[in-house]
């Protein structure tokens, strides 16, 4: 007997007596015969003990972060998540409820859900924010086929920075199969911000940015949005790695209409790749074309505040093959979690955890470009990553870090065939003088 | 359920006038009913032209939305705008000032194969 | 329940508190770039005791189910087991980078290949990715799958998917984005699919059916094999929309019966924590013909060990990096512990709950469907010759301790009330449900204004969404 199967046989007679069956098998009898009870080989039940020390030893052939100084980013972030935020966010009446249909036995969830919208609210300058998608790349990819509903379906073109997320830009082209809608603006690796700019016409629904780019660099964005509206379409900022916020101008200022990040920064850990957090933000004009679920304040019988799911014509239990998204389990408890981050590092938190990643990154930078034979060929301002010049393929450089107790950055000839031998640097909060000191030790070394 | 003894209706709960030169429409009094509280409308812009048809819009409730369709050809003269904020108004009086728009109609002819107010009646007990 | 209202966070917010700890900069100050830094960030200021009893009362807010039976239709409420969340966080599964070396991560890797095997098998499919990051994200990868199989053909002239009205909302938005039409089926009396009207729409113009087996009336569809037959020769495809799949583990194995694609959720069937609306995980399984056009990467074994590979014909990525992982560690978990005789009582327990449980409040709230159900059934929620309406039976449990079952849907039914007990529940706990809705079903009659009234307990009462609509608040203005 499992121990999630409280039916005795004692139970099961009653149940099926009252059913009027005599066995359970009797239950399935509209299942085809010849399909009905296959065998299933699979390793039989293991206690709890057994489990988790096939999953220790499992965990033995990875070699975690937690051991290894890491200077890898790239889309996914290292940061400390204080203990109290994944203390509160296990509690089981959080984990173990769904969304939220019923509100007045909700308001738990509800109300964290509003405070997580007002918080990114905050700090991506913008009017709303949904209740969260999958992951950063699956929001860009709604916020493409947002600025096209906006555009009434009109605009067919989505123009895109090269200097955007790989991956963000492969998930868009899978969401958007081929004659659907012209995504271009990336042909050319090399193409920058003047060259969207010149692609800009009356056919554009979107021009999306990284904003600080793949690369780490900051964008001049004076004039952008100007250049945007001028044709009517809208600009998407992609707001990566999204810690950068606590230190710079929120997209919101420089006239972003949707701001999408990976939330996966704030407190959910690596996890080697999800589950995440896909951020959305736009403006308060276009909210009814916004995709996913939205928590909105209300009253009520007695004139109480409270919190509903709002706004839900717009979806796809509603609105069936005409929603703005087919979206519905989203990633709420990592919303919820970003949320009590947020709450917890407070306006002090955000701003000197993002100043110690910047200081950091730029003494790290410093210290690798005064090496013989690298370079940190990273023009302009950066936040946290910088682009290193290396003098070996950089999964070279990445195996002898390996053997230092050192996980390297990312190797940018995979995504950018002109890269050779450049490595994508990243620094955060966890990497400290002595782990940096380390790291140009060991370079110097190899190179 | 209310009726506008001068308009004619169609299937899909929507009515129209005509007003001088112009032609007006609106949801019908059993539209708002069956939507409940309406709480937003997104009208089509004045110059638009549609066909036939054509899906101007959507009316949206707290738990359901629909597609306003237009049931003759035309360009939008005149959008009520006022609806835009306060959408509430298509409940409460839905053939008079929650008129949606004013439009200039490509074949007159099409407002006589509308339903006349008899037949909507009897077409909407039928439907239930 | 708490009762109480809970300040929002900004409102105990003072000046000057802190709840974090950061250790000293220790290196040089960089002058930062001008004209690029933000004036303000007006995020909350608290202490971590403000932060602790903040989030503790606003769980208290909540219906979960570590405390109450929560049948709600459709999602799988099932008891979310302790060591899952054990096994999730132990250190070397969690934290770790999505982008190390693969060597460095072999461990990953593994876990993710064994949960393949194991949902190949579970299923009856050649493949699986896992990588969709929810049940209407793998569906979405379904139909693109089908989509880039047609088209991998030459077959170009097919763009028309038949739903049956039974379906999940998400199956006609998933087919939308994809770029089909949708025609939608009726069903017959006994809630399958017609096969007169799938007749009559099947030609050389049909993607597929996206079939929902068990239905969302809780009913195993009794001609699957001729549905799925009839779909084939027209040279369609079948999606297997696998929300339901907790009713048929070791029961039978879609594969088996003709899907070609299907989509698990390993947040219902595999027992990991709905986290108040996701994180889920909705993994895809396809036949050896469609293996190629998978998401991905995907985990695969080679003699030099675990590794990431995208399909050949891929349709792409569905996401960054490879799926929800921290919901593969808990799944995996579970399947491990149930073994196949495990899975299989699991649904046999389920579907045995199920039927229990309608012979209890049939009586009372009529089915809509009379036929044996599989892991859910679908009442009347009104009561005839009251003006009780579902959402007032709803709001009542609410007060009696339980959270209600999903209401409304599906469409199909009027004043639908669908109810999904789980396995995981006791025969005490249905009996004690049952016996609630009897009381109700008396109150409809001798006390309606109590009915009308609920909820009672809760710190909010029935809440007023049509204001919510109008005028939408959607953040704190401060």
């Amino acid at each position: 007997m499992s121990p999630y199967l409280p039916q005795t046989e004692n139970d099961r007679r009653t149940m099926l007596e009252t059913i009027g069956l005599s066995s359970v098998e009797e239950l399935f009898e509209d299942v085809p015969e010849q399909h009905r009870f296959p065998t299933l080989n699979l390793p039989g039940a293991v206690s709890e003990m057994e489990i988790l020390n096939e999953l220790y030893g499992m965990a033995l052939k990875n070699s975690s972060t937690g051991c290894y100084a890491t200077f890898l980013g790239a889309g996914a972030y290292n940061h400390f998540v204080p203990s109290a935020v994944p203390a509160m966010a296990s509690r089981g009446e959080f984990l173990t409820a769904y969304t939220p249909y019923q509100p007045e036995v909700s308001q738990g969830t509800l109300q964290a859900a509003f405070e997580y919208q007002s918080m990114i609210a905050e700090l991506t300058g913008m009017e709303v924010v949904n209740a969260s998608h999958y992951d950063g790349a699956t929001s860009m990819a709604e916020a493409a086929i947002m600025s096209h509903n906006v555009g009434r379906g009109k605009r067919n073109k989505i123009i895109v920075s090269p200097r955007v997320d790989p991956q963000y830009r492969q998930v868009m082209r899978t969401y958007l199969p081929a004659g659907q809608l012209l995504i271009t603006g990336d042909e050319d690796l090399n193409a920058g911000l003047g060259d969207l700019k010149a692609m800009l016409d009356g056919e554009t629904a979107c021009l999306i940015v990284q904003n600080p780019d793949f690369f780490g660099q900051l964008l001049d964005v004076d004039g952008l949005a100007e250049a945007v509206h001028e044709v009517g379409a809208l600009l998407v900022v992609v707001a990566n790695p999204i810690h950068s916020l606590g230190l710079l101008k929120p997209p919101g200022e420089y006239g972003a209409d949707i701001v999408v990040a990976e939330g996966q920064p704030l407190g959910a850990g690596l996890n080697f790749g999800g589950p995440y957090l896909g951020v959305f933000a736009a403006t308060m004009k276009h909210v009814r074309k916004m995709p996913g679920r939205l928590v909105g304040e209300t009253v009520d019988v007695d004139g109480a505040r409270g919190f509903v799911l709002t706004l839900a014509p717009r979806e796809q239990h509603i609105r069936r093959e005409k929603a703005t998204s087919n979206i519905c389990t989203n990633q709420g408890l990592i919303a919820l979690i970003a949320g009590m981050y947020l709450a917890y590092m407070g306006k002090g938190g955000m701003q000197n955890v993002a100043e110690i990643c910047y200081h950091r990154a730029h003494y790290a930078a410093a210290g690798i470009d005064k090496l013989d034979r690298y370079q940190v060929i990273s023009s302009g301002h950066f936040f946290n990553e910088f682009v290193v010049q290396c003098p070996k393929p950089v999964d070279e450089i990445n195996q002898a870090l390996l053997e230092e107790g050192i996980l390297g950055g990312y190797d940018l000839q995979l995504d950018y065939p002109e890269a050779v031998n450049q490595m994508l640097v990243c620094v955060t909060e966890m990497n400290d003088r002595m782990q940096i000191d380390r790291l140009i030790q060991v370079l110097g070394q190899i190179g | 359920m209310k009726l506008d003894k001068d308009a004619r209706y169609t299937k899909e709960h929507e009515w129209i006038r005509k007003e001088g030169e112009l032609f007006i429409y609106g949801i019908s009094d059993h539209a708002q009913d069956q939507l409940s509280d309406i709480v937003f409308l997104e009208p089509p812009e004045v110059g638009d032209s549609f066909a036939q048809g054509d899906s101007i819009g959507v009316v949206e409730s707290v738990k359901a939305a629909s597609d306003l369709y237009l049931p003759m050809s035309g360009e939008i003269v005149k959008v009520n705008d006022a609806l835009v904020d306060a959408p509430e108004i298509m409940n409460s009086d839905p053939y008079g000032e929650a008129w949606i728009i004013k439009f200039k109609a490509s074949d007159p002819a099409e407002f006589d194969q509308l339903m006349s107010p008899e037949d909507y009646e009897k077409y909407t007990q039928e439907e239930e | 329940m708490r009762n109480q209202l809970e300040p929002l966070i900004f409102e105990i917010s003072s000046p000057g508190r802190e709840a974090f700890t950061l250790p000293e900069l220790g290196v040089p100050e960089v002058q930062l770039p001008e004209g690029y830094t933000r004036q303000q960030l007006n995020l909350p200021e608290v202490s971590e005791l403000d932060f602790v009893r903040h989030y503790t009362h606003l769980s208290q807010m909540n219906y979960s189910i570590d405390t109450v039976f929560y049948p709600l239709g459709s999602c799988t409420m099932k008891y979310n087991p302790k060591v899952n969340e054990k096994a999730a966080a132990i250190e070397g599964l969690s934290q770790v980078h999505p982008l190390q070396p693969e060597s460095t991560v072999q461990g990953s890797l593994q876990l993710m290949y064994e949960l393949q095997e194991a949902l190949k098998e579970i299923a009856g499919f050649a493949a699986v990715s896992l990588q969709p990051a929810a049940g209407a994200h793998g569906e979405f990868a379904g139909v693109l799958i089908m989509r880039a199989y047609h088209e991998s053909r030459g077959d170009s002239k097919r763009t028309k998917m038949l739903i049956p009205d039974s379906a999940h909302g998400t199956n006609p938005a998933s087919t939308a984005m994809s770029g089909y039409t949708v025609v939608e089926l009726p069903s017959d009396e006994r809630g399958n699919v017609d096969l007169e009207a799938l007749k009559q729409e099947c030609d050389d113009t049909v993607v597929g059916l996206m079939l929902t087996n068990p239905n969302t009336l809780g009913l195993f569809e009794e001609h699957v094999l001729e549905v799925c037959e009839t779909i084939h020769n027209c040279g369609g495809l079948i999606y297997g929309d696998g929300a339901n799949l907790n009713a048929l583990m070791g029961i039978t194995r879609p594969g088996d019966l003709g899907i070609d694609v299907l989509h698990f959720n390993l947040h219902k069937t595999f027992s990991t924590p709905h986290g108040g609306g996701g994180p889920g995980s909705g993994p895809v399984g396809v036949t050896e013909n469609l293996a190629p056009f998978l998401p991905g990467p995907i985990a695969a074994k080679d003699d030099d060990g675990y590794k990431l590979v995208l399909p050949e014909q891929s349709i792409g990525r569905m996401k960054a990096f490879y799926g929800n992982y921290g919901v593969f560690i808990r799944a995996y978990t579970y399947i491990r512990m149930m073994g196949p005789d495990g899975l299989r009582a699991a649904s046999e327990m389920a579907v045995l709950n199920a039927n229990y449980l309608k012979a209890r409040v049939a009586p009372h709230f009529p089915v809509a469907v009379e036929r044996t159900c599989m892991h859910e059934f679908v009442s009347h929620g009104d009561v005839p010759g009251t003006d009780i309406i579902t959402l007032d039976v709803a709001k009542r449990l609410i007060d009696l301790g339980f959270h209600p079952p999903t209401i409304y849907f599906p469409l199909i039914v009027h004043d639908a009330l669908m109810i999904e007990p789980t396995e995981t529940e006791s025969k005490e706990t249905l009996d004690a449900f049952a016996v609630a809705m009897t009381r109700i079903a008396e109150e409809a009659r001798t006390n309606p204004q109590v009915l009308h009234d609920a909820p009672h307990i809760t710190p909010v009462r029935r809440l007023d969404e049509a204001q919510a609509a109008r005028k939408p608040v959607l953040c704190y203005k401060g």
